[in-house]
């Protein structure tokens, strides 16, 4: 179970070339699974959204989700797959405990989608992924082992079986091999899954949270000597469970294949469990002994076979894809290429566009999510979207700056008292004091006593030297713990000293 | 005429009017099961207190002046495939020694809707796996007629109950023949309605594209009062037809064949098939002829490949559809010591749950299933079932109802055929095309075999949802027959 060793990525990258593949499951957002009325919820106690169906009992059968197979649908047109005009379901057959049928109703050489595409930006290129097929199947039920070091089932005292999570309709979303990725190959894999990932927030067809598995990936992996056109054996690495996972997972394996390639052996064509912690990857079953899982369509199940009239209402009812979205709002906003990627990469645009939309200028919006917000979700490593703060809120910080109530400085200090829960920005505003100065008698009796205190300074700039007056609206400014308006005690500062700028 | 000796049309009208009540009823047929089950084994559970008690609650419900259908308070003796709330559910397996499931079967829940009172749980071959009830785990079920021999299979117990007057109506599921071959060889009405025609939920599956359930009566009439009673669209299977279900009732009643096109079927006959057999048949050919219809012949050449199709896809379906019997949630579980893995624990309780023919049937399926095998069985299995299919569309162009013998022998004796897995098969050689093609079909009586004194019965198949044609035809050959027997056939079976 050891890692083994690896090939520094640079050298791995100027001896083999990668192809990679990527297969990604989805939990569907539907209220009923799959093949029966029960409950989807996440998180409800063990075992309580099951029935005779989901169970498995004798004799109950499955019925199909139509909003499930319409999802399907949506998801596969928005990856300009072509729609099967009649497919079936199929029985795939293996035993596994927490699969209460002992085989899993998916599809086989009749997927519901195929076809398709999905462009994704890299580094300023666009790299088109194909993709192959995007079928429905079931999801199965969850094990926990008990007991043993490794969480796993070797090792374990005894292990239990949570079947709320049986049946939940689950898309499976395969590309075709993608070869020509050269060194950008962890950075395609990650943009590829972030991109598919916003597809299906825009679909509204699943919440897609990698850390709750409705989003799941399996990276597969396989390495080429430079100048071959043969592609090598190919690894599948499973339950990839963060975007930053899947460009460690892709990365890491390249170093093993590469050292074990180097050294002469054979890459063995086996499951490979990736670990967050050490950032590798360790075998699993070998696929050299892999099940014959017995493919047969489902007699329980007719064929769906989608109307073409129907199709073409749902292709004409998709919203606006993140691709086009992005462009559209980077001529709005007028951003450069760079500032776009680097918004995307910090999956700040939906958030910007919500500010936006209550009201912000967009730069202001940009500034605030992608600067001191920013570093406040690097710091705390919680996604942007999960900080404690909304858009709403946002908004209204930009437009006490507008009127002149807040300074930048006094804005951050609002923003951190949000995020501290003390409540809205106005409310923060009033518990903290911190308005801007604006009563000019209060700011003049400072500015008197400041010129007092400095009277070098004051008379420095009486002699023209009107670089010093700096010095002396710092001096307002901490004495007014900066709810000043640094441009008006400056403007007054000189009135009172008799200059001119 | 004792309350057991009734027709169900019969029992249901007294029960309606008022002259007896359904405890009665039930009583009467509760004493003769005591009676002759010692002898005939039909049932796998019976319980008094829990009959009754749905016979009480029919009766209240017909005080109450409930509109109940025309079978309310008739007894019925119900497969023990069909899942059932307040009775046990084993499939005639080991693997399921005394589960009790906590749904009912939407056939179950039909009949009790209609006011049916369930008298007990009838015997099987395990998993509706064979041709003679002998391949139940609990008991073998013997043939009224003859002790000696079986009463055919896999709904060996529903068959024998109704022949032996322990019930007036039982169920059956029919996949290659389990209902008619077993009414067949016991002188009773077996009816295999359309596929998708009655539900398959809660039925416990052995192959799913095949498996349907049906009636059987002692005469046309009752058969289709109880067809008509748990049949039609059920949303909970999705194989279900949702169309109207067809006029079976009326067409019982209209027992009129003038006019009617008949073809027989070339292919069955001859060779392996029993001559007091065939003479009946061909007695009950000129009958139709002889009250009106046109008899053609019609040749059916790929039915000859039915039988061997069959045992490719009905194992294959079966080797998928008892994976669920694990040991994990329900049923029987082996070995589960503490030291025994998951897996361990499945493979002990397979072993030892399952009998020697469901194991040979999971064990041929996942042969044919396997990679590299597929194409040539499973696949061309298939590709057979839809010449089949095509077959009988086109013969239904030339006629409406195609007639062949049920079955080709009369009951044969319990042991005979039980190490001869061949032999067994055979048995459903007229009955599985229907199953591949999925149209109607129906076994009715129509005599005596001369060398063994045993029923023969007559197969009236139909198009897919032209179930009412077998009704039609099946009245007319059982009101000829029975006016020149001077009663029904099974007034000539011997007193138990």
């Amino acid at each position: 179970m050891t890692a083994g060793t690896l090939m520094p990525y640079d050298e791995a990258l100027d001896r083999f070339e990668p192809v990679l593949g990527l297969e990604t499951h989805v939990e569907l957002g539907t209220k009923s699974k799959m093949f029966c009325g029960c409950k989807t919820t996440f998180g409800a106690p063990p075992n309580t959204q099951v029935c005779p169906t989901c169970l498995a009992f004798p004799g109950a059968l499955p019925v199909a989700n139509a909003a499930a197979i319409e999802s399907t649908i949506r998801i596969g047109l928005a990856l300009n797959c072509s729609i099967a005009e009649w497919c079936r379901f199929a029985r795939k057959n293996y035993f596994y405990p927490d699969m209460p049928k002992n085989y899993q109703i998916s599809q086989y050489d009749e997927p519901l989608c195929f076809d398709g595409y999905l462009d994704v930006e890299v580094e300023g290129k666009t790299v088109r992924i194909e993709i192959e097929r995007v079928h429905l199947e079931e999801d199965t039920g969850k094990s926990t082992h008990v007991g043993g070091a490794t969480g796993r089932i070797h090792g374990a005292d005894y292990s239990i079986v949570d079947y709320n999570r049986a049946g939940i309709p689950l898309v499976e979303i395969v590309t075709k091999p993608i070869p020509g990725t050269d060194r950008l190959a962890p950075e395609v894999a990650k943009a590829y899954v972030t991109e598919l990932r916003e597809v299906m927030r825009s679909l509204g067809v699943s919440d897609v949270r990698m850390e709750e598995g409705s989003l799941r990936c399996d990276v597969n992996v396989s390495l080429m000597p430079r100048g071959s056109s043969e592609w090598g054996t190919r690894t599948e690495t499973k339950n990839v469970n963060s975007l930053r996972s899947v460009e460690r997972a892709v990365r890491s394996e390249i170093e093993r294949q590469a050292a074990v390639l180097a050294a002469g052996g054979k890459i063995v064509q086996e499951t490979r469990h990736f670990h967050e912690d050490t950032g590798g990857t360790t075998s699993g079953r070998s696929k050299e002994e892999a099940q014959d899982y017995r493919y047969f369509p489902e007699p329980d199940l007719v064929p769906i076979a989608p109307d073409r009239g129907w199709v073409a209402e749902l292709k004409a009812g998709l919203p606006e894809l993140p691709s086009v979205k992005r462009k559209r709002l980077q001529a709005e906003w007028g951003l450069s290429d760079l500032d776009m990627q680097a918004m995307h990469n910090a999956d700040a645009i939906e958030l910007v566009e919500a500010t936006v939309a209550v009201g912000a200028p967009a730069a202001d919006a940009r500034k605030w999510w992608m600067g001191e917000l920013a570093r406040r979700s690097n710091e705390t490593s919680t996604p942007l979207a999960d900080l404690p703060i909304t858009p709403e809120q946002i908004a209204r910080v930009t437009e006490l700056v507008a009127s002149g109530a807040l300074n930048d400085k006094l804005a951050r200090e609002v923003l951190e008292g949000v995020m501290a829960g003390e409540g809205t920005p106005d409310e923060v505003v009033e518990s903290r004091g911190l308005k801007i100065v604006n009563d000019e008698g209060e700011l003049s009796a400072i500015i008197d006593q400041v010129l007092a205190d400095n009277a070098d300074a004051a008379e420095k700039v009486r002699s023209g030297k009107i670089a010093a007056a700096g010095a002396l609206v710092g001096g307002v400014m901490r004495a007014s713990k900066g709810k000043a308006d640094a441009a008006r005690a400056r403007q007054l500062i000189l009135e009172k000293l008799g200059v001119q700028e | 005429m004792s309350l057991i000796r009734k027709t169900a049309a019969e029992l249901g009208s007294l029960i309606a009017a008022g002259e007896v009540s359904a405890v009665e009823v039930a009583e009467a047929h509760l004493d003769r099961m005591a009676e002759v089950e010692p002898k005939v084994k039909a049932f796998l559970h019976v319980d008094r207190e829990t009959t009754i008690e749905q016979a009480r609650a029919v009766d209240a419900r017909l005080r109450a002046g409930e509109r109940l259908g025309p079978l309310a308070g008739v007894p019925i003796a119900h497969k023990d495939i069909f899942t059932t709330r307040d009775m046990p559910t084993t499939a005639a397996s080991k693997i399921l020694e005394g589960w009790r499931p906590p749904y009912d079967a939407t056939v179950t829940a039909r009949l009790r809707e209609a006011g049916l009172v369930i008298l007990g749980k009838t015997n099987l071959d395990e998993f509706a796996m064979g041709s003679s009830t002998e391949n139940s785990a609990y008991q073998v079920t013997h043939n009224p007629w003859d002790l000696s021999r079986v009463p055919g299979g896999s709904s060996g117990g529903s068959s024998a109950a109704v022949a032996a007057y322990e019930a007036p109506l039982s169920t059956g599921t029919d996949t290659g023949g389990s209902i008619r071959q077993p009414a067949s060889v016991t002188g009773i009405v077996g009816m295999k309605p359309t596929y998708g025609g009655s539900s398959r939920y809660g039925l416990i599956a052995f192959a799913s594209s095949l498996d349907t359930p049906g009636p059987f009566a002692r005469n046309v009439l009752d058969a289709a009062l109880l067809h008509e009673a748990f049949s039609g669209y059920d949303p909970m299977d999705s194989t279900s037809v949702d169309a109207p279900v067809p006029s079976v009732v009326e067409a019982a009643r209209n027992p009129d064949v003038s006019g009617m096109r008949i073809g027989v079927v070339k292919e069955f006959a001859g060779e392996g098939f029993q001559p007091g057999v065939l003479a009946r048949y061909q007695e009950a050919v000129h009958l139709l002829e002889s009250l009106g219809a046109k008899v053609v012949e019609v040749s059916c050449p790929s039915f000859t490949t039915a039988l061997p199709a069959y045992y490719l896809i009905a194992p294959s379906e079966c080797s998928s559809n008892l994976a669920r019997f694990d040991a994990m949630r329900y049923g029987l579980r082996v070995g589960d010591d503490g030291t025994r893995s998951a897996e361990e624990v499945m493979a002990l309780t397979r072993a030892a749950g399952f009998g020697p023919e469901v194991k040979r049937r999971i064990m041929l399926g996942t042969y044919a299933l396997s990679s590299g095998y597929y194409d040539a069985y499973y696949g061309q299995a298939q590709k057979v079932r839809t010449v089949i299919s095509r077959e009988f569309e086109a013969a239904y162009q030339q006629v409406d109802v195609l007639v062949s013998p049920t079955t080709p022998t009369t009951a044969f004796p319990i042991g005979e055929r039980a190490d001869d897995p061949m032999a067994m098969y055979l048995a459903d050689l007229c009955t599985i095309p229907s199953n591949l093609s999925g149209n109607a079909a129906m076994s009715v009586p129509c005599g005596l075999a001369d060398e063994d004194g045993l029923p023969v019965g007559l197969q009236i198949m139909a198009p897919v949802l032209g179930d009412d044609r077998c009704y039609r035809v099946g009245a007319a050959v059982e009101q000829a027959l029975e006016s020149h027997w001077g009663g029904g056939l099974l007034s000539r079976a011997p007193e138990l």
